[in-house]
């Protein structure tokens, strides 16, 4: 019984905090829905562990947890993937939004030059 | 115009290189007044910029640090939007002689791209251990690539012209020896002739070299790895 404690109230613990960053806006709502998505799935295995088992004796897996642990290193590997090509291609946009950054610039600066010696003869 | 053939930019990507940027700046007009020079400032912590500027070259600087990789491509960026029809890059720490500049150009009336190469007979140049097996493993496979003799692949002395340099403003790789690697199979790959001709290197005349030997072993499994991905990216 005691365990049941422990994962349901980690399980009900994400689900408030994932929440919470949602409604401050602090999570993309793509990101957002996934996760609660996951932690409303998740959480009726918090509190009945065995829930699987009737499901994986089909498949010829001896417990319901060891194929949950399973599908979720599979999921976290997925969602880490995801997360590095993201940034990848965040860093690809700010390198080009920082060239674009110093090209205008020096034009700024150029202009200013010419304005000046027009001003000034 | 030498060569017959239009502007010529010349690229010096820079990065705390104060001390040695004027003289640099300086013999380059003296030795080859047809060139505009652009020095890209890598966000410096040092006077790299006014430095430059007061040489007489034209300085863009990047808001944070891009690496050598992503100054350069700037440089081509640069020209490319400036009408400029030939690009050098060079390095910024007086290495390069830019003597060698006119026989680069020349070259270019017969390929797209032109290697300065530190090994080719001229000059004293040495380096030992894992960072010469990496550079001989880099040259035997992009020789065989670029169906051309290419003895000194990493060389950051090269010119190129019209389209290749088109091409390079977008796609110039930014990655650590992605630069100088990449850029070979990549030229290559899309139907350009490639080039060397034999240059002499000097002692650096300002600034730290970028790679102590320590890390040579690291430089050997990455150049391997910059390769393999070269030659199977799309």
């Amino acid at each position: 019984m005691r365990l049941v404690f422990v994962t349901g109230t980690t399980g009900l613990i994400m689900l408030v905090v994932i929440f919470e960053l949602l409604r401050r806006r602090q999570l993309r709502e793509k990101y957002g829905a996934l996760w609660l998505l996951v932690a409303i799935a998740v959480l009726p295995l918090a509190f009945v562990p065995t829930l699987l088992d009737g499901f994986t004796s089909v498949l010829g897996i001896a417990s319901g947890l060891s194929l949950f642990l399973f599908l979720s290193v599979v999921f976290l590997f997925l969602v880490s993937v995801h997360l590095s090509w993201e940034s990848s291609r965040l860093e690809e946009e700010t390198r080009s939004l920082s060239e674009e950054v110093a090209l205008l610039r020096a034009d700024v600066a150029e202009l200013q030059e010419s304005r000046e010696r027009v001003t000034t003869p | 115009m030498i060569a017959g053939d239009g502007r010529l930019l010349t690229i010096l990507p820079a990065w705390n290189e104060a001390e040695s940027i004027d003289a640099v700046i300086k013999e380059i007009h003296r030795e080859f007044p047809g060139t505009d020079i652009l020095v890209v400032d890598d966000c410096s912590r040092d006077a790299t910029a006014a430095v430059a500027r007061s040489a007489g070259a034209k300085v863009v600087r990047l808001p944070y640090n891009l690496g050598v990789g992503g100054a350069r491509r700037l440089g081509y960026r640069y020209a490319v939007e400036h009408g400029y029809d030939i690009a050098v890059q060079m390095d910024a720490d007086g290495q390069h002689d830019p003597r060698y500049i006119r026989d680069m150009v020349e070259a270019l009336s017969e390929a797209d791209l032109v290697i300065g190469a530190r090994f080719a007979g001229e000059g004293e140049y040495r380096v030992r251990g894992p960072r010469q097996w990496a550079m001989r493993l880099l040259s035997m496979a992009l020789s065989a690539i670029a169906k051309t003799r290419l003895t000194d692949t990493t060389s950051g002395f090269r010119a190129c012209r019209g389209e290749l340099m088109v091409f390079y403003s977008s796609n110039f790789p930014v990655e650590y020896l992605g630069d100088t690697v990449d850029t070979i199979v990549q030229a290559k790959r899309s139907g350009y002739v490639i080039r060397q001709i034999p240059v002499s290197m000097r002692p650096r005349q300002g600034g730290t070299p970028s790679a102590s030997p320590a890390k040579a072993m690291v430089y050997l499994f990455r150049s391997g790895l910059a390769l393999l991905l070269a030659l199977v990216r799309r």
